[in-house]
């Protein structure tokens, strides 16, 4: 679930002058099955569970309406707001690793670097990992009694703390985990970015004697930026989406666990746990409404920073 | 078992409750409140109707199991069983323990349970008094199921106002797993059949303190209720949940004693804090010889027989505290009331309930059977080990807490429960809280 299929980026032009002409039912035909695909699993479903949230279920189904109850119960209940902290504190960390992934980038971009392929398919290697592998393996990395993590950390003399079983450290051992396995989905998607750079301008500069670290500054960040953009986004959005990793890491009898959920464990608690279906549905209403404020929010302020030539 | 790490096998690992059946209540009385004590959505209890399926019955039905382990052994017994039904066809369907009940609910509300499917005891009372599965009272009358052939607190746990709707399948119970090595390391004699609570902690004390050096506990606390804390509860007189489900008992003086034995097991040392057994659950610590006593049920046997500690390992009843209690649970089949093949789903049901569908069980699958009489081949899998106790725990078994919305108050006791054991908080404000938190929960139903 912190994965989300790379959206189309942008409609190329091509695709809006055909629609505005209007070629009559065929352009429909090619997309219907799309259409149709998307109409029954996302946007029914969607319409279904906006209703769900205002109606209380039995235990086998059967819904009663019970109108905003739901939502002011929500809005009461203090694990929204722990569920949301928690969340955003993963949203940052994993942010920071957007700065690590350009920077990493824009060395694997170096012309005549040897094995550069080789060390693409390492650095996307923990993205293609199933999560859950990869959160067995962390785990063992984290244990505060036999784990590789903490024995380092003794060899420099530190005395590491139950990483993930106590309740200020865990959020930041899966944050750290979500930082390392999205590092290299942001680093293809900047690639990509880093090769529609023209040579030109880094020869040009090289003969005004800009240096390595002004050229990466003063040419690759700001010309980067729309891809640095789309990254944010397909980040923040799958951070907010954040399941599976806590899941799996931390563990279900985890004793930590009702101080460090996540939104969409919240969801997960409510809904299959619990079996308070009406209830789970209002808060992945909520979680839905956040995710486009803040999507929203970052499209406001990139006219401040994205640079559009 | 509620560890990732740990496949567990047989029944419902760590999560698995029940409680008592009033059997005070007047056989008329609970025939009328059967169809009245449904809330929402389904129907009342039909009444059972069975008759024994011709030998040619044609049909297709689903079996619903979570337990890829437990497979050989099924289909060894749909073989049998197709010795006498050739034209009924069985496909067994395998969800993994971790979707199994969301997947179940779904199927429930739906209507389209699998014919037969396996139940546990804290899930199985929302499905009765909802009407989902089909009582067993019309094979019992026919005289094709004898509940007499199976433990009685298995029975007790499967039935609803004394009507009983699921035949128990396996059964285990909880013992202390023992590493006689670290016993004679420590120089700690070996205990007694009969120890006491007292017994348990100078054991435990010693074995801490003489083996510090080299990281090893003498015993290790534990979240998880089945293993630990329902069995001392029990121990001191105590009950988790009253006899009628209304009400919990958690801040009773008896079930607070409970609860404190494993909160001072921690605090002198005896056992791993809670953070390490977080991070390592207390069953790995006993295998891999860091714990000398754990308290574990039978399904731990598979897990111990391929660990390095399987040849100094020994099994020894509870130690005993005001009284000598375990708590029993067991899997059962149950038959879906909306299935159209009933009468095939019914024929399974009972030929599973079999002697001779138990044996085979017993020989080859996982688990302890039901069936009395069959489970020597569980004692005989480890003659080093001592499996005898997890039987012989059939006279003192007292059935699983449960009610009709076990998960609701379960969840309370994994949020709460560990400020007690760690003494972040005391043990009677924490009891308390659950209480009254469970209180509410089983006042909504």
């Amino acid at each position: 679930m912190t994965r989300t299929p790379s959206a189309p980026l942008s409609s190329s032009r091509a695709a809006r002058r055909g629609a505005a002409r209007g070629d009559g039912a065929w352009p429909w035909a090619f997309v219907l099955p799309l259409l149709t695909g998307i109409g029954v699993f996302f946007i029914w479903p969607m319409i279904q569970t906006a209703y769900y949230s205002f109606t209380e279920w039995g235990v086998f189904g059967g819904t009663t309406f019970t109108g905003v109850e739901n939502y002011v119960r929500l809005f009461a209940d203090p694990r929204l707001y722990a569920s949301l902290g928690n969340t955003l504190i993963y949203t940052a960390v994993v942010l920071l690793g957007i700065p690590i992934a350009v920077y990493l980038a824009s060395l694997l971009n170096l012309p005549g670097l040897r094995f550069a392929s080789f060390y693409r398919v390492l650095f996307f290697l923990p993205y293609v990992a199933m999560p859950t592998a990869v959160a067995i393996v962390w785990r063992i990395i984290f244990n505060g009694d036999f784990g590789i993590l903490n024995y380092t950390l003794s060899l420099v003399g530190i005395d590491g703390p139950y990483w993930i079983s106590t309740p200020g450290t865990a959020m930041f051992a899966v944050a750290i985990v979500g930082l390392w396995s999205s590092l290299g989905f942001s680093m293809i998607i900047l690639a990509s970015g880093l090769k529609n750079i023209a040579p030109e301008l880094y020869e040009a500069a090289e003969l005004d004697g800009a240096t390595r670290w002004r050229q990466f500054r003063s040419i690759t960040v700001p010309l980067l930026t729309p891809s640095i953009f789309f990254v944010t986004i397909i980040t923040v959005i799958s951070s907010f989406q954040l399941f599976d990793l806590l899941y799996a890491i931390l563990g279900s009898t985890n004793p930590v666990l009702p101080k460090s959920m996540s939104l969409v464990y919240f969801f997960y608690d409510q809904g299959f746990v619990q079996n308070d279906k009406g209830y789970a549905s209002a808060i992945a209403i909520v979680i839905f409404l956040i995710i486009g404020l803040v999507t929203l929010l970052q499209f406001r302020l990139q006219k401040r920073w994205v640079n559009h030539d | 078992m509620p560890s990732f790490f740990t496949n567990h096998t047989s029944s419902p690992g760590g999560r698995a409750r029940r409680r008592a059946v009033l059997s005070g209540i007047g056989l008329l009385a609970a025939a009328a409140l059967t169809a009245g004590c449904s809330t929402g959505g389904g129907g009342g209890a039909t009444g059972g109707e069975y008759a024994a399926a011709p030998k040619d019955l044609k049909a297709e039905i689903t079996y619903g199991v979570w337990d890829q382990a437990q497979v050989a052994a099924i289909d060894a017994n749909i073989e049998a069983f197709n010795e006498v039904y050739p034209d009924i066809t069985v496909n067994v369907n395998v969800t993994p323990w971790a979707s199994y009940w969301s997947k179940l609910q779904t199927q429930a509300s739906s209507d389209t349970l699998p014919d037969l499917f396996w139940l546990n005891g804290p899930n199985f009372q929302v499905y009765a008094a909802n009407g989902k599965i089909e009582p067993i009272t019309g094979a019992v009358k026919a005289g094709d199921i004898d509940p007499k052939n199976y433990p009685e607190a298995l029975n007790e746990l499967y039935s609803l106002e004394d009507t009983q709707y699921g035949v128990p399948k396996d059964f285990d119970t909880v013992g202390v797993w023992v590493n006689t090595a670290l016993f004679e390391q420590a120089g700690v004699a070996l205990p007694a059949d009969d120890w006491t609570w007292d017994d348990f902690d100078t054991a435990a004390q010693t074995i801490s303190t003489n083996l510090k050096d080299q990281g090893v506990y003498g015993a290790a606390g534990g979240m998880d209720g089945q293993t630990t804390y329902y069995n001392t509860i029990l121990q001191a007189g105590g009950e988790v949940i009253n006899a009628d489900q209304t009400e919990s008992e958690y801040d009773s003086p008896e079930a607070q004693e409970g609860l404190q034995f494993w909160t001072d097991l921690i605090a002198n040392g005896s056992s791993p804090n809670m953070q390490q057994l977080t991070d390592t659950p207390a069953d790995q610590w006993f295998t891999s010889g860091k714990v000398a006593m754990y308290w574990g049920g039978s399904w731990l046997r598979p897990l111990v027989g391929e660990s390095d500690v399987a040849a100094t390992t020994q099994a020894f009843p509870l130690p005993i505290g005001k009284e000598q209690a375990t708590v029993i649970h067991g899997v059962s089949n149950v038959v879906a009331s909306a299935s159209k093949n009933k009468q095939a789903a019914q024929a399974l049901q009972v030929f599973l309930a079999s002697e001779e569908a138990q044996q085979q069980q017993g020989d080859l699958g996982a688990v302890i059977p039901a069936f009395n009489g069959t489970q020597q081949s569980f004692v005989d899998s480890y003659p080093t080990m001592n499996l005898q106790v997890f039987l012989d725990a059939l006279d003192y078994a007292k059935p699983l807490p449960v009610s009709e919305n076990t998960a609701a108050w379960n969840a309370l006791e994994v949020e709460l429960l560990p400020d007690a054991f760690s003494g972040d908080k005391p043990v009677s404000d924490v009891a308390k809280e659950i209480a009254e938190q469970m209180n509410a929960a089983l006042a909504k139903k």
